[in-house]
């Protein structure tokens, strides 16, 4: 009788284990007092340093050893001006925030060089990572570019350069619809499309299946840089206080982490990752980018930098074709349920419309950049996947020659795709 | 006019409530009219630097804007009217001699509502004190630098070399008299000439320097007008331009001047980085007097163009009572601050206004 390699491992870690847990456990189980008292003590000594670094703050505060530097200087102040909306003919509105290290008093405001009457929703003190709009009667010019200055009290300027003076989509029937329907073309149709492809897949060669996995990771690895350069772009707009860096991180990570655990929920650990579970962590990978996407869009119509033309439609519809045959070239050699296909494809290409939505109407940099970075840390881990489904059960191995030209492919393909909606 | 002003404010009293009583935020009124900028309405357009709400209503109540008004001890619109003569003493030959005392020192001031700017200045004030004398006299003044940079003053008009004010420089804490005789008669100014210039003269340190005809002028409302400019956020481009330091302040607070009457301004310009200003008179013309050093010369006209140093005296008499606009006819420069107005009024008293100037 042959004994499996594995079960034996297995048995003797569990014996390990067992054999561990026991001399843990027994001088606790032999003294109960003892336990409560560790308890105790190991609260305080998690806490000591927390109170310690408390009492320094409090004496640093009382006795700041800074404050001869901080009079020889003019105090640090930071305005972001997140955007511009124009909500109306004559009407300006300006979304600021302060991302520095103190208080800002916003005393007037210049448009294109000019001193202009604004109203304030608050103070125009504005404290450490707050916000206001100013609104301003304006008799901005459609189609045309805008200079918008504050001036603090200190003299200090920060600027915001509208590209092009359009009127801001407002939250209603017609706008709902509009952005509605271009994430529906732009989204979720593609994904759908491509999913068709999935009869294909099932009848070609083992041999070719793989070649559309490798592809699929061009394609995969082309959304990561490019997600991962809209990232930058977005973060470019954070204010310095909300620390871009470190929400791109967590995005990143978070979702590489996130989606690894999803993936081990409910299944024996040491069992190879499913082809329908990667195909479903594509599908949520590809949303996440969808929705970045879709938030780019959205905002680049708000802000008028792009004209929404029927070309640019085709564009991102083409592009995104692709990504459906991403989702189903996991399964190919699987027969999931049809539900499972609607599913996927709505986790892929609805987000386009939710991330339409909001970027249209209320972009804000710093959601934008972590969705977007949370887009390219599931891309990643998706690449991860998928790469592993490859070398599994493809005895040759990731890089065959051909496996390499799917990549390539992929890649191209995208590239091309990409040059249709260069806004 | 009077009407769409109140339901202005009446709605943004409302809006107040309204959002005070709904998440208890409050909505400031950042608006204000001054007279100019309701000539510029009547041609359906606005403009303008703006007042926190409670200070606005508070200078429309009272009548009483000024861009400088939470500002100690400089006033545009005293300024505007104020000849400083100095201590004036006879010598033993009959001579008069003038002593003024000026001290530089490092000041923020005030250069648009909300909007401070770290100056350096004479006798704390940007511009500096209008030193006005007869030709002919003997002028004593004591220079005292009390700021952290090293200054000088330096004199327009003809004077001995070593009293130029390019050498010596005076450090901080240090002093130096300057004495000369003043001539020729007309209009000069002075200011720092320390190294780097630009610096020091567009951190404030200049002035307006009056030498009168030993006959004097003609009675008539007289006005110093320096047109001067901020660049606030140091970037060699000026955020705010005006005449006497504060934006709009004549907007705000229109001069008032007798219809008919002889009106004298002593227009100098010391604005920075900009290779040239301007001045343009709405609904009249002025005689231009050339730096004011002949009195039968002069040019017809209502825009002149007036490099750095450059000063004139102009005189006009407003025919037609109402708002006359003055700014600089660069338009940028007008809309960052260099706007006011005169308010040409019916048999105005000699003494109200901007009060009528006579020679002794």
């Amino acid at each position: 009788m042959k004994v499996h390699p594995c079960t034996l491992m297995s048995d003797h870690n569990i014996e390990k284990d067992t054999v561990q847990q026991t001399m843990a456990q027994s001088p606790i189980s032999g003294h109960p007092q003892a336990k409560r008292t560790s308890r105790t003590n190991r609260w305080i000594l998690g806490l000591f340093p927390v109170a310690l670094l408390a009492g320094i703050s409090v004496l640093f505060l009382r006795n700041d050893p800074t404050a001869q530097f901080r009079a020889a200087f003019p105090p640090v102040e930071e305005l972001t001006i997140e955007r511009v909306s124009f909500p109306e003919a004559g009407i300006m509105r300006v979304h600021v925030v302060n991302g520095g290290p103190e208080s800002v008093t916003i005393a007037q405001v210049l448009v294109d060089d000019a001193y202009w009457q604004f109203k304030i929703d608050r103070d125009p003190t504005v404290p450490r990572l707050n916000s206001a709009t100013l609104e301003l009667n304006y008799p901005w010019v459609e189609g045309e570019p805008h200079l918008i200055s504050l001036i603090t009290s200190t003299g200090l300027t920060f600027e915001y350069e509208v590209a092009v003076a359009t009127e801001s989509p407002r939250l209603n029937a017609q706008y709902l619809t509009i952005f509605g329907l271009l994430g529906l073309y732009a989204g979720v149709v593609p994904v759908l499309l491509g999913l068709l492809w999935y009869p294909f897949l099932r009848r070609i060669d083992r041999k070719w299946v793989h070649f559309y996995l490798s592809l699929t990771l061009g394609l995969l690895a082309f959304l990561l840089f490019d997600t991962f350069e809209h990232t930058l772009e977005a973060s470019a707009m954070v204010a310095e206080g909300f620390e871009a860096v470190g929400l791109i991180a967590l995005g990143i990570l978070g979702a590489v982490v996130g989606l690894r655990a999803i993936g081990q929920l409910g299944r024996d650990k040491s069992a190879p990752t499913s082809g329908l579970t990667i195909a479903y962590m594509i599908a949520i990978g590809i949303g996440l980018h969808n929705l970045g996407e879709g938030l780019a869009i959205g905002a680049a119509y708000a802000l008028g930098e792009i004209a929404l033309g029927s070309f640019l439609v085709i564009g991102f519809a083409l592009h995104n074709t692709t990504e459906g045959l991403a989702i189903v070239a996991p399964i190919a050699d699987k027969r999931p349920a049809l539900w499972n296909f609607i599913a996927m494809g709505m986790i892929a290409g609805l987000p386009t419309i939710l991330g339409a939505w909001a970027g249209g109407f209320s972009y804000s940099p710093i959601t934008a950049t972590f969705f977007l970075a949370l887009g390219a840390g599931a891309i990643l881990q998706v690449i991860i996947e998928v790469s592993k489904l490859v070398q599994r059960s493809w005895p040759k191995g990731l890089f065959t020659p051909l496996n390499a030209m799917g990549l390539i492919i992929g890649m191209v393909i995208m590239y091309v795709t990409a040059l249709m909606v260069t806004a | 006019m009077k009407a769409e002003k109140l339901t202005r404010r009446d709605w943004l009293k409302l809006g107040a409530a309204g959002a005070a009583g709904l998440s208890g935020a409050t909505i400031l009124d950042l608006a204000s009219r001054g007279g100019a900028r309701n000539a510029l309405a009547a041609h359906g357009l606005t403009s303008g630097a703006i007042k926190h709400g409670a200070v606005l209503d508070h200078q429309q109540d009272m009548g009483v804007v000024g861009t400088t008004a939470t500002q100690d001890d400089f006033d545009p619109g005293t300024f505007l009217t104020h000849f400083d003569y100095g201590e004036v003493q006879i010598r033993s030959d009959g001579r008069t001699v003038r002593h003024w005392d000026v001290v530089a020192v490092d000041r923020d001031i005030q250069i648009a509502p909300g909007v401070w700017f770290p100056a350096w200045t004479y006798n704390g004030q940007v511009p500096g004190p209008t030193f006005r004398c007869t030709e002919g006299d003997i002028l004593r003044v004591e220079f005292t630098n009390a700021g952290s940079h090293p200054h000088t003053i330096h004199f327009h008009g003809t004077h001995p070399t070593e009293m130029d004010g390019v050498e010596p420089i005076v450090q901080p804490g240090e002093k130096f008299t300057y004495e000369f005789e003043a001539k020729p008669f007309g209009l000069h100014l002075y200011h720092c000439h320390t190294m780097p210039l630009k610096r020091h003269i567009h951190k404030g340190l200049y002035g307006t320097f009056i030498v009168d005809p030993p006959e004097g002028r003609e009675p008539a409302r007289e006005m110093v007008m320096v047109m001067n400019a901020f660049d606030s956020n140091l970037d060699t481009e000026n955020e705010v331009y005006a005449v006497n330091t504060a934006a709009f302040y004549h907007d705000e607070h229109p001069i008032r001047v007798g219809v008919n009457d002889l009106c004298r301004v002593y227009l100098v310009n010391v604005t920075e980085f900009d290779p040239v200003n301007s001045f343009h008179l709405h609904a009249g013309m002025f005689r231009v007097y050339k730096t004011g050093t002949q009195m039968d010369r002069y040019e017809l006209t209502d825009t002149i163009m007036m490099c750095q140093g450059e000063r004139h005296i102009l005189e006009f008499n407003l025919e037609n009572p109402g708002s006359h606009m003055f700014h600089a006819h660069q338009s940028e420069f007008a809309e960052l601050g260099w706007l006011g107005a005169f308010e040409a009024v019916e048999n105005l008293a000699a003494d109200e206004g901007a009060p009528m100037h006579s020679y002794v």
